[in-house]
């Protein structure tokens, strides 16, 4: 069983600000890391190893050529094999022509589950996932919490707003996992000599351009344009009534939106 | 000259700092309370493998270096200088010293359990009447037909409280004093070892540290580390290598403090503006952090002669003396700088302030750096 992980690396949000001025992210000094759902999709693939002899497990990224460290980080976590999708030809891409440039490369790579992160803490959209999905022709399982396998089926329990269904899917399939599906491991202090050990296959345009009709890919094959972007401001500060009995609570209420006409 | 640190390392550092400030520093406070180590946080790093980093994979070890294991000394000794010097005794003193003086069959038995992430090691040099004055020692082992027979009490055992194993040195020819000392590994449940309650101590006080009594331990003569009469010798090895681990916790230590003052002098408001925009406050800081930066440059440039088998002895020394003097002076500073916040138990300043002042006294005191450095400056 080929268990296929896609990640993202991502500027660490707790840290990252907005330049008042351009609205762009400051980047400068911002740390990158694993994409916080797709690291726990890859400690769900190193549980679902475990648990499945002879299955392996491959972290695929796309993205530039310093996205090699978030993977040499899975592979440190122990995952068996290490693919960046990067080329200049693939820049610039919205989540419709990044759905298209990852489902393109996992149908040379193989796989018979794909995990991905529900979504990325950087763009938090959440669609890159079920694109991918879409552009194979795979049945989707999102926001998993908890995955297991029995014969050819996965059985993924998903999150829902009042409760969980579980959901039994044949694979192969995708399934997008929330944080919450397992808490990641953390690397050991062998493993990471044994990452860099290794060697990341990257794959570049030349090696994927059969996959792809013509202008679906990169920034021609994107069309979303982010018109613009803002930090939103900060609400006035509100009124705070205190030592009022329920009755008089509500009165103070009523009153304020009479004031305003507001009922 | 590099002053890079290389790939490895660096996700290593990131490795040993996410660790330390998940896993560490959330238990300093409290188990500098309870002067006990958290035994879940002990196995958590173990399994990490923090407990084998400069020892090969042919016995279990994670076959890095001593820059790596610099790395993890300052990064855990950040968070909690208890943690890191459990790591620095176990590996610097006991593992290093069977690693270096031991046969393939004894590092099979005893360094390789050790390294693995199974057991804990300690070290026993120090007897009441035997500190910087190592050659005072008077515990003796005396050969009985295949086996030795261990009488002494040694003090100030870091680890001795829940390690496996202790490197221990004692007297097989009473007459020849140092020349008569030997080194043996003795498994802690033997019987006739006796162990303490924990020293009650000033700082590192999670950190354990006991007097272990040996009354007539019987060590098999496969257990003897080198030859009869090296004791004195491998002591002194080790310890040289350990004082590259104490520097490397001193100058964790004192970064552990700078960065948890920078925190507070951005918050804290006095005179209607944060106290960070006083010039005092800047000055201070940049002057602690250019000497946290000198002592860390010495800690890798020791680690780096010891890892290219150099003569490291002297750069060891140096670093340990400068760092520790650096761990003191900052600590102090911080405290100074965040005021009677400084001095709370609420902030981790006040901690690292008692737990600075050690690195000043074990593994040789400053005074006996000055003793090593000056001796290889050939001034007799």
């Amino acid at each position: 069983m080929k268990i296929v992980v896609c990640i993202k690396q991502v500027p660490d949000t707790t840290e990252v600000r907005l330049d008042p001025k351009t609205n762009n992210l400051i980047r400068d000094g911002v740390p990158s890391i694993i994409n916080p759902d797709d690291k726990a999709g890859i400690e769900a693939a190193l549980r679902l190893r475990e648990a499945n002899e002879g299955a392996t497990v491959t972290v695929v990224s796309m993205g530039p050529p310093q996205a090699d460290v978030a993977l040499r980080e899975a592979l440190a976590m122990g995952a068996d094999e290490a693919i960046l999708i990067s080329g200049r030809e693939f820049g610039g891409a919205d989540t419709l022509a990044t759905g298209t440039t990852i489902a393109g490369a996992l149908k040379k790579i193989g796989y018979d589950i794909i995990i991905t992160g529900r979504q990325a803490i950087d763009g938090d959209t959440a669609q890159v996932g079920p694109q991918i999905a879409e552009q194979l022709g795979l049945p989707q399982v999102g926001y998993a919490e908890d995955i297991r396998i029995e014969g050819e089926y996965a059985i993924v329990k998903r999150q829902y707003d009042d409760c969980y269904h579980i959901i039994k899917v044949k694979m192969p399939c995708l399934i997008t996992a929330l944080s919450q599906l397992a808490e990641p491991r953390y690397m050991t202090v062998h493993g990471i000599a044994d990452a860099y050990a290794k060697e990341i296959k990257v794959l570049g345009y030349e090696d994927l351009k059969d996959m792809y009709a013509e202008g679906t890919i990169g920034r021609t094959g994107s069309p979303t344009n982010v018109a613009e972007s803002f930090t939103k401001q900060a609400k006035a500060k509100g009124t705070l009534l205190t030592g009022l009995t329920v009755d008089e609570a509500v009165q103070a209420i009523v009153d304020k939106l009479d004031e305003r006409h507001l009922i | 000259m590099d002053f890079e640190l290389n790939k490895t390392q660096l996700l290593q550092r990131e490795l040993f700092r996410k660790f330390a400030e998940e896993e560490v520093k959330p238990l300093a406070k409290e188990m500098d309370e309870a002067e006990e180590l958290n035994p879940e946080l002990i196995e958590k790093m173990k399994k990490l493998g923090f407990f084998g980093i400069p020892f090969g994979r042919e016995y279990g070890g994670e076959g890095q270096d001593y820059i790596s294991y610099a790395l993890c000394m300052e990064e855990i000794s950040k968070a909690d200088a208890s943690s890191g010097v459990t790591i620095s005794v176990h590996t610097s003193l006991y593992c290093g010293g069977v690693n270096e003086f031991g046969t393939e069959e004894q590092k099979q038995a005893f360094l390789r359990p050790c390294v693995d992430g199974t057991s804990v090691g300690c070290f026993g040099l120090t007897e009441p009447g035997a500190g910087s004055d190592a050659a005072g020692v008077q515990t003796k082992a005396k050969k009985e037909g295949d086996h030795y027979v261990i009488n002494g009490s040694k003090i100030f055992t870091t680890n001795g409280g829940f390690a496996d194993y202790t490197l221990l040195f004692a007297l097989t020819n009473p007459e020849l004093g140092t020349k008569g000392m030997s080194a043996f590994v003795v498994p802690l449940h033997a019987e006739g070892v006796d162990i303490s309650a924990n020293i009650e101590r000033c700082g590192i006080r999670a950190a354990s540290n006991v007097v272990i009594a040996y009354e007539n331990v019987v060590v098999p003569e496969f257990n003897r580390i080198g030859k009869e009469g090296e004791g004195f010798k491998i002591a002194m090895t080790c310890l040289n290598g350990g004082r590259i681990g104490i520097a490397a916790q001193a100058v964790g230590i004192a970064q552990g403090a700078i960065d948890e003052t920078i925190k507070y002098v951005k918050e804290r408001k006095q005179f209607g503006k944060p106290i960070a925009a006083f010039q005092n406050t800047q000055f201070q800081l940049a002057e602690m952090q250019t000497k946290v930066d000198a002592a860390r440059l010495l800690v890798w440039r020791a680690a780096a002669t010891k890892n290219a088998h150099g003569n490291y002895i002297s750069q060891a020394a140096m670093a340990k003396m400068f760092a520790s003097d650096v761990a003191c002076q900052v600590t102090r500073e911080c405290v100074q700088l965040m005021g009677g916040y400084g001095y709370c138990r609420e902030y981790p300043v006040e901690r690292m302030y008692r737990d600075a002042k050690i690195t000043e006294i074990y593994e040789g005191t400053s005074e006996v750096m000055k003793i090593v450095v000056s001796g290889g400056m050939k001034l007799k």
